[in-house]
């Protein structure tokens, strides 16, 4: 039993990882293979795998995890403005920040579960998002965003708008214009960026499977199905939960941190409420609780924003044209609705469709699927499990 | 001692606002047992209700002028509203002028009609689900009713007149005794005599008639009083339409202050979620105090005084209330023993 388990995850490791690798060759029928996007599928995969860990097996909804994205973000864009431009110190100097955070926040609210936790990770993030925006401005430089600036050539002029890069300087690195994050001179831009996005992903699975499967793994599950038994038996749960909440808000930071290597640039508004509700939609909708769920999950919905926020009128003309032309306008201005600036409103009503019909999300789905296709050959043996499949 | 006062009357005003959104979703919780995302976009329907009367009363046809000419002196084509034509040009001024006011008799029955189908339609079916899906599920319909709303009205904000009558500021300070540089804006002063009106209201509906005193029952012991043969899902159906006509109301009247965008109910929602959780789930009273209460503390954190001391605590003040009063009171400030405390 243990070594079918353990074989099946080694399979599905081994069917993500040669996905992710093949996937420029793999997705490109579908027009989704250059490199931008196919970076966002791994950052977000990344996200929502980590959420997935605190929300899928605690069954605790947090709201606000995108202030760990924020925050990942900034410790990046600042590392490459005053230590070096290459990527490693700041990837592990964001994840450390976001744990840091996480601990902090996660202490405070995890002494509140249900909805007064997702009101509480709530409030943190808006409190989060409000400062970056006013008094700690000449940290995140407010709106404008923080950025990567050439190396200052006074003193006077402040950190945000001219960079030291003290390790780059003493290496002797030379740099023309602005320069580009680099992985001990790799550039990380276009295909190596998404590659490096890859194996971190690949890696994140590992991890998060690893977890799962292991005896913390199974305790976090154990609170998810019944908290009160297990404080009666006598064991604490808070620290289970502390460790998740800081394990999700590391990946989170991670995933921000990747954001900045792929385009050093890093704004609050990623950590707004709605970039919150965005990865609690991509876990729903792939499935709440597996491991593949929310990797799937983050690329449809990033591949369908991509997609369908860039059809407009014209293209839809030409798709629809084979109808009367009467027919054609109308269909045109219904479905016109729904692309393009109206993108949101099929993210809306899909969320809404996934929650109403399909709770355990896409994989809840596939394994109905399967489910229908493996009753059938009993249909004839038991008139009981012909019932069942019929219903 | 001025400026203080000014503080409170913004308090006052702003917290009229959250108390009656706090209020409905409160009445929603406590009756259905639904956390509500939605609420916020209810809120925004209203203002909206505003935006449309007032396009509906500017609905006009082109006519040729017979007083004006251009300099060449062929007659100019002028915009003649329909209701001019209906009216005359006196009440259709009237008409215009008051629009905001009178959209509250358009919010009522349109918001009504959309409470119920909303819970008829989708909250139903919620009733025994866990919150984080009832969440869930309100959330994507806010996010639909935005999007529609932003499809059909646009992106940017409508600025909406208050009517000539409470233009201009109010000289408040000469009623209190406090000289004559304490003044406030007049439409204020009305939204937050009409938020108290509506929340006695509402209160005295629900303390005083036989509808409310078997809501009141209901929210105490469901199983019970359904026991007794009354049907308390269909009055339970009424006060959602209830929740939606406050919270429509009170976007409506809120227009003047503040120019309605699409995005607007989000951004009362978040702040009323932590009204509600700090007065204390499902207790009416302690979203009304609540409200006040976050609203004059808000308004408190923005005085400068108080900003060069803490920076940025007008920022952060609402939702590092609710932290603290989450914290060490687990109830809330007025929550009841039993009503969701974990």
């Amino acid at each position: 039993m243990g070594n079918t388990q353990s074989r099946n995850d080694l399979l599905l490791l081994a069917g993500i990882a040669g996905f992710t690798l093949l996937a420029p060759w793999l997705l490109a029928p579908i027009g989704a293979a250059y490199p931008d996007l196919l970076q966002k599928f791994c950052i977000f995969g990344i996200f929502a795998i980590g959420f997935n860990i605190l929300f899928g097996l605690t069954g605790y909804l947090s709201f606000g995890h995108a202030v760990f994205i924020g925050v990942g973000s900034y410790v990046s864009v600042w590392c490459f403005k005053l230590l070096t431009m290459n990527i490693i110190p700041a990837v592990a100097l964001s994840v450390l920040m976001a744990g840091l955070f996480a601990a902090a926040i996660g202490y405070v609210s995890l002494r509140r579960s249900g909805i007064y936790f997702s009101i509480l990770t709530l409030a943190f993030a808006q409190m989060s998002y409000n400062l970056a925006y006013s008094v700690l401005t000449p940290i995140t430089n407010g709106e404008t965003g923080l950025q990567v600036r050439a190396i200052r050539t006074n003193a006077e002029l402040s950190l945000r708008d001219g960079d030291v890069r003290v390790i780059d300087q003493a290496l002797g690195i030379q740099e023309v214009g602005v320069p580009i994050t680099n992985l001990f001179g790799m550039k990380m831009s276009g295909y190596p960026g998404f590659y490096f996005c890859a194996v971190l992903l690949i890696i994140c699975f590992y991890l998060a499977q690893r977890l799962t499967r292991s005896n913390f793994g199974v305790m976090l599950k154990a609170i998810k199905s019944n908290q009160n038994r297990l404080n009666y038996t006598g064991i604490h749960t808070r620290p289970y939960l502390i460790a998740a909440f800081v394990i999700s808000g590391m990946y989170a930071g991670l995933a921000g941190s990747l954001m900045a290597v792929t385009d050093p640039i890093a704004g609050a508004e990623r950590m707004q409420w709605t970039a919150s509700g965005e990865v609690v939609l991509m876990t729903i909708l792939g499935g709440v609780g597996t491991l593949v769920g929310p990797v799937l999950g983050a690329g449809l919905i990033k591949f369908a924003e991509q997609k369908v926020s860039s059809w407009n009128e014209g293209i839809l003309n030409s798709f629809f044209s084979f109808l009367p032309e009467s027919l054609q306008h109308f269909v045109v201005d219904v479905v016109s609705l729904f692309v393009g600036e109206g993108w949101h409103l099929t993210l809306g009503l899909m969320f809404m469709v996934i929650v109403i019909f399909l709770p355990g999300g896409l994989m809840e789905g596939f394994r109905r699927i399967m489910a229908r296709f493996q009753k059938k050959p009993d249909e004839t043996v038991a008139p009981d499990g012909a019932q069942q499949a019929a219903e | 001692m001025d400026g203080l006062f000014l503080q409170i009357l913004n308090g006052l005003d702003k917290g009229g606002a959250y108390a009656l959104i706090a209020l409905g979703l409160t009445l929603v919780f406590g009756t259905l047992g639904v956390v509500n995302f939605a609420h916020g976009a209810l809120f925004m329907l209203g203002a909206f209700c505003a935006v449309a009367l007032q396009r509906i009363f500017a609905t006009s046809y082109q006519a040729v002028s017979e007083t004006k000419k251009d300099f060449l002196g062929n007659p100019l084509k002028e915009d003649v509203p329909y209701i001019q034509d209906w009216f005359g040009p006196d009440v259709a001024a009237f008409l215009m002028d008051w629009s905001v006011p009178m959209s509250i008799l358009l919010a009522v029955p349109v918001m009504a009609l959309i409470g119920v189908i909303m819970e008829r339609g989708l909250i139903k079916h919620f009733y025994n689900r866990p919150h984080a899906d009832q969440i869930l599920v309100t959330f994507g319909l806010a996010i639909v009713v935005q999007e529609i709303i932003k499809h059909y009205f646009g992106a940017n904000p409508i600025p909406q007149p208050a009517p000539d009558i409470v233009a201009g500021a109010a000289n408040v300070g000469a009623w209190v005794g406090l000289g004559e540089n304490v003044v406030y804006p007049w439409w204020r002063l009305v939204y937050f005599g009409f938020s108290a009106a509506v929340i006695f209201g509402v209160f005295a509906f629900l303390q005083f008639t036989n509808f409310g005193m078997v809501v009141r029952a209901g929210m105490q012991d469901r199983e019970m009083v359904s026991m007794l043969g009354i049907n308390i899902q269909r009055r339970f159906t009424i006060v959602f339409g209830l929740a939606a006509v406050v919270a429509g109301v009170a976007g409506a009247m809120y227009t003047p202050t503040l120019p309605p965008d699409y995005h607007i109910g989000m951004d009362f929602l978040v702040l009323s979620f932590v009204v509600v959780v700090v007065g204390g789930m499902g207790s009416l009273g302690g979203a009304v105090l609540a409200g006040f209460l976050l609203g004059v503390l808000q308004s408190f954190a923005s005085m400068n005084e108080v900003k060069s001391i803490l920076p940025g605590i007008d920022q952060i003040i609402v939702y590092l209330i609710a932290v603290i009063v989450l914290l060490t009171l687990p109830r809330g400030l007025l929550g009841r023993k039993g009503v969701m405390e974990e």
